[in-house]
């Protein structure tokens, strides 16, 4: 009678102490499916997929209730080892790749293809020598069925966000028995047309007969490709129905449990010109591997919300690494009229220019640190605030901090237990936010936002926009924000900077039609083909 | 960016980069102007140290590798050393039935230390380099008891020349004159190739029955490309000329770099008649050619009179240093292997290691036990040149001497490899050997010569860590702070 199901979770139940993260939550996929799992951030999105996973986090913290069920056969997983072995492959949403090592050694980890040596024969098995001549062709495999022409024998450190996803993809799908494979907010780093093939990439995994998981924020990718999906709110199921019988407004409205407006209120009144400079480039160029920055010459307006956009790949996220010191830079950038010194370390900060860095787990927070520690840090360290003087000694005022703190989890819509939470327990989206209130509470006069939505839900989205454009209208805040979504940038930005080939292609207006973003994007390639 | 910019923008970048490196070398350049040592009196004294420390630095690697820091837990393996060559001594072994017998006791012992350290780092996980260095006081605490109160005081042992006159606890020092000095540095060319060439057969009748047994092809092919040279050195070895050479105790480091040069070019002249005759390869093999270009002047500059004399002055003890050529040989290997690989994810990131299938725990005590049996053969070699052993004292400063010549050789914390130990033995010692000369030279004071050498000792690995922090700081490296 009943279908085969790849996977069945059954009244699965779920507390982090006092707070209940999951309430008797079921699903089911079919082998060759996509389905897709909806939720606002810390909906449980993720901490579902790490039961499933059998992640150590689970039973460390008192394990679940439910079942999990492979096959028709309970599963009872007591590590990712457990869950792998099964046939579950997972593309996480916090990267994990080892920077130090190859493409093809991340691709091969703890699979590594082996030759029998003399050694091993006497010693056992772990004494094999590396098949480093098949692994570098069954990576290469792996990344030409996903399209990714990169070379295999590349660092992954440095690469581009963008290229991780796509390396974490071939990893999975260089399983052999691979039966279900979970994508955790796969695209939110990507830009329309990568994620466009990344969904491609998906559809025809599916077509091999492997069940796929899919979380994400962007409604219109569910839309897309998915058969079926799931709705959470705050742990529990809303609804779970087929896509051909819904709408994108519908999921919305089930996933915040109340309708959603348009982003940006339309008729916002665009800036005014101000003929202050608050950020001057010259002749600008930085060292970022897969993200190069070949001159470039840019002007920006005190008081402005300046965008940069265009595909991975192609520097934009180079713009913002260059200024803040992450990697080498050559050329003359000016601050409110000082320049910059690149030689002198965290210079960039110390002028007055806070920065959100696309890169959370690299760069972006102490994951073991609470909230409000996190917030302030660099406020603290860098320009001495929230602190009590007492002659040599400095005390942290407390007092401070937590106001500040209440008051960004309130204006950000942070969903935690409480300012003392710690960072590493926050859902992906909540993390998120926490990176934007510690640049904010820097008090910055230039805010480089880069990314600053990636893994955000619609709600929250809308809400930090809405505070970026508060702080510039009414703050005199002057921002710039690189972001792979259009839209995002389009409906806050008063002029968007397109960087195709490490150079500016063009600058437009918001409302510029979109054949001149598409141009825009592509003028790299145009201008090869023409010269 | 013009070219030549970045070509001097990389040169500095490398120099600042290893500036802790590059701080050595200059220090060594500079105290050895500053002394009265001569090149041949500086290789004498700096060859018999690379002999007796350099095996005891290499043993430092696999831990780094797999994450575990550098290790100050070594010194538990020169515990396990002592124990045995104090067994060895008493039971009146000697020469080199004498080491067999101390490896043979001290490598299960080192395999237990080990393996209770690597436990002991898997509960402690991030905090290694200081619990290491903990575990090796309070070892060194239950090692005094053992030698100072059970040994004579619970099992009785009758040794007058061992033991205190009371009867309980054991001397300051052991002499190893009579029994265990010098019994691996002085083994001849000729017992190595004899044995050799008698292992070489045994293993080849042993593969040949084992093949024919499990009905194997039996690559007689490959076999004999590695026993026809054992047997032709064995062969050799009978003609008269070469036998008096083979049989002296120690080899000349001259006559060192003439074999080394020699086989280099030959080396490189097979290869390149195999290319350019057989495989009829398209272009000209410049890399051969520069082999072959750099042995002829290798060759060339023994026939400067400095160089001439400071090779002459050197004799290398021959096993010893094979040896440690061989576990220079075998960290690449093990590195290429399966375990290695994993040793690597390991110290890389724990996280991703666990998500995909190692055995964290597992891997980390392995990489434990390999490296206190290599530090208790590295002590063993180190105590049979030494010629004596002092009992409290001898197992004490080994992992701060080695972790600071990997240090200065370029290693950090995270990252260490052969060519590290090599480089910092060299100029760590180098420095070691120079610095109280100098130092009177310098300032006329005998006295601070000798606290220039106790603080260049100590010193060194304070700098050291604080050189690479400053430049871990650099623009690129700041994954995991905070700074934006
Ligand atoms: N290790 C942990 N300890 C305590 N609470 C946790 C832990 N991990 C997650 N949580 C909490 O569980 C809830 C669900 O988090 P989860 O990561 O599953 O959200 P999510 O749906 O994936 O959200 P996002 O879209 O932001 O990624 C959140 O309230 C989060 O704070
Ligand atoms: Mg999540």
């Amino acid at each position: 009678m009943e279908e085969t199901y790849a996977l069945r979770m059954e009244h699965v139940s779920k507390n982090y102490g006092d707070n209940a993260v999951l309430k008797d939550v079921s699903l089911s996929v079919k082998p060759g499916e996509i389905y897709a799992l909806i939720g606002e951030n810390g909906a449980g999105k993720s901490t579902l997929m790490n039961i499933l996973f059998g992640m150590s986090v689970i039973r460390d913290t008192g394990g679940f209730d439910g079942k999990v069920i492979i096959d028709g056969v309970e599963a009872r997983f007591n590590s990712p080892n457990d869950a792998m072995a099964a046939g579950i492959g997972m593309v996480h949403q916090e990267f994990m790749l080892i920077p130090g090592f190859t493409i093809t050694e991340n691709i091969k980890v703890g699979r590594e293809d082996t030759i029998p040596t003399l050694a091993s024969r006497i010693f056992g098995k772990s004494l094999e020598k590396l098949d480093n001549k098949k692994m570098n062709a069954d990576a290469r495999k792996a990344l030409d069925s996903i399209g990714m022409d990169i070379d295999q024998h590349v660092r992954v450190a440095g690469l581009p966000v963008g290229y991780m996803q796509f390396v974490e993809i071939a990893r999975e799908i260089d399983k052999e028995n691979i039966k279900l494979l979970v994508f955790d907010e796969p695209t939110a780093v990507l830009t329309e047309s990568e994620a466009k093939g990344l969904l491609s990439v998906m559809r025809s995994i599916a077509k091999r007969g492997i069940a796929i998981i899919f979380i994400t924020h962007r409604l219109s990718e569910v839309m897309d490709v998915a058969d079926r999906m799931t709705v959470l709110r705050d742990g529990e199921v809303v609804a779970s129905k087929n896509i051909i019988d819904t709408d994108i407004p519908e999921i919305a409205e089930l996933m915040v449990g109340r309708r959603i407006e348009k982003l940006v209120d339309e008729n916002e009144t665009h800036y005014t010109h101000s003929d202050e400079i608050a950020l001057k480039i010259r002749d600008f160029q930085v060292d970022m591997p897969g993200e190069t920055v070949n001159h470039i010459d840019l002007d920006i307006h005190k008081g402005e919300i300046f965008g940069i956009g265009g595909l991975a790949g192609q520097g934009k996220v180079g713009i913002p690494n260059g200024i803040m010191g992450m990697f080498p830079a050559y050329g003359e950038v000016e601050i409110f009229g000082e320049k910059l010194q690149f030689s002198k370390l965290g210079d960039a900060l110390h002028k007055g220019v806070a920065c959100v860095s696309e890169d959370r787990r690299g760069v972006g927070l102490l994951l073991d640190e609470s909230i409000e520690n996190n917030i302030i840090f660099n406020a603290m360290t860098i320009k001495r605030e929230y602190l009590t003087g007492l002659g040599f000694a400095h005390l942290v005022n407390a007092k401070k901090v937590r106001a500040f703190a209440k008051e960004m989890i309130k204006t950000l819509d942070i969903r935690c237990t409480g300012p003392q939470q710690r960072v590493g327990s926050l859902s992906g989206g909540n993390q998120q936010k926490v990176c934007l209130a510690s640049a904010l509470a820097l008090n910055p006069r230039l805010l480089i936002v880069s990314e600053p939505t990636r893994g955000i839900d619609i709600g929250a989205k809308k809400l930090i926009l809405e505070h970026l454009v508060d702080l510039c209208r009414n703050h005199g805040l002057t921002i710039i924000m690189v972001s792979s979504e259009l839209g995002e940038l389009r409906s806050i930005c008063d002029r968007i900077a397109i960087v195709a080939g490490g150079e500016i292609s063009s600058i437009l207006a918001p409302d510029a039609p979109d054949v001149e973003f598409g141009l825009a994007m592509s003028a790299a390639r145009v201008s090869q083909e023409v010269s | 960016m013009s070219e030549k910019k970045s070509i001097w923008s990389k040169i500095g970048n490398t120099l600042i980069k290893n500036n802790v490196t590059v701080l050595f070398v200059l220090l060594c350049v500079g105290a050895f102007f500053a002394s009265t040592y001569t090149l041949p009196s500086l290789f004498t004294e700096l060859f018999t140290r690379l002999g007796r420390n350099t095996f005891l630095v290499l043993s430092l690697l696999i831990p780094v590798v797999a994450g575990l820091g550098l290790n100050f837990g070594i010194v538990i393996g020169a515990i396990a050393a002592q124990i045995a060559i104090f067994l060895v001594v008493h039971w009146g072994f000697t020469g080199f039935s004498g080491i067999l017998m101390t490896v043979l006791i001290c490598t299960p012992l080192a395999v237990l230390f080990g393996f209770l350290v690597g436990k002991l780092f898997n509960s402690m996980k991030g905090t290694e380099m200081i619990g290491g260095l903990v575990a090796g006081y309070f070892s060194d605490g239950l090692y005094q008891l053992l030698f100072l109160v059970i040994l004579g005081g619970v099992i009785p042992i009758n040794n007058s020349t061992l033991m205190i006159s009371t009867g309980m606890g054991v001397k300051n020092v052991i002499n190893l004159k009579d029994n265990l000095r010098y019994a691996i540095d002085e083994v001849s060319m000729l017992s190595i190739i004899n044995v050799a060439f008698y292992a070489g057969i045994l293993i080849g009748v042993i593969l040949i029955v084992y093949r024919l047994i499990k009905k194997q092809d039996l690559q007689l092919k490959k076999l004999l490309t590695v026993l026809i040279p054992v047997i032709a050195l064995y062969g050799i070895s009978y003609v008269p000329a070469i036998r008096t050479f083979l049989s002296t105790p120690r080899l000349m480091l001259l006559n060192a770099v003439e074999l080394g040069v020699i086989g280099v070019a030959l080396f490189n002249i097979y290869k390149l008649i195999r290319l350019t005759a057989i495989e009829k390869k398209q272009g000209v093999p410049i890399k051969q050619l520069l082999y072959i270009a750099g042995a002829g002047a290798v060759y060339a500059s023994t026939y400067i009179s400095v160089i001439y004399q400071s090779l002459c002055a050197v004799h290398l003890p021959v096993l010893t240093f094979m040896l440690i050529g061989a576990l220079c040989l075998f960290m690449p290997w093990l590195m290429n292997t399966k375990l290695g690989q994993d040793m690597r994810t390991v110290g890389q990131n724990r996280a991703v290691a666990t998500s995909s299938g190692i055995n964290v725990n597992r891997v980390r005590i392995i990489a434990m036990i390999l490296s206190t049996v290599l530090a208790s053969y590295g002590q063993l070699i180190s105590l049979q040149n030494i010629g004596t052993v002092a009992t409290y004292g001898s197992h004490q400063q080994v992992g701060l001497y080695a972790i600071a010549a990997l240090l200065v050789g370029g290693a950090s914390v995270q990252h260490a490899t052969v060519k590290h130990a090599l480089l910092g033995m060299v100029l760590f010692h180098t420095l070691f050997i120079l610095s109280p000369n100098a130092g009177q030279q310098l300032l006329g004071n005998a006295q601070i010569g000798e606290y220039f050498r106790v603080f260049v000792a100590y010193g060194v690995i304070a700098l050291a860590l604080a050189m690479h922090a400053w430049s871990n700081r650099g623009p690129k490296k700041q994954r995991g702070t905070l700074v934006r």
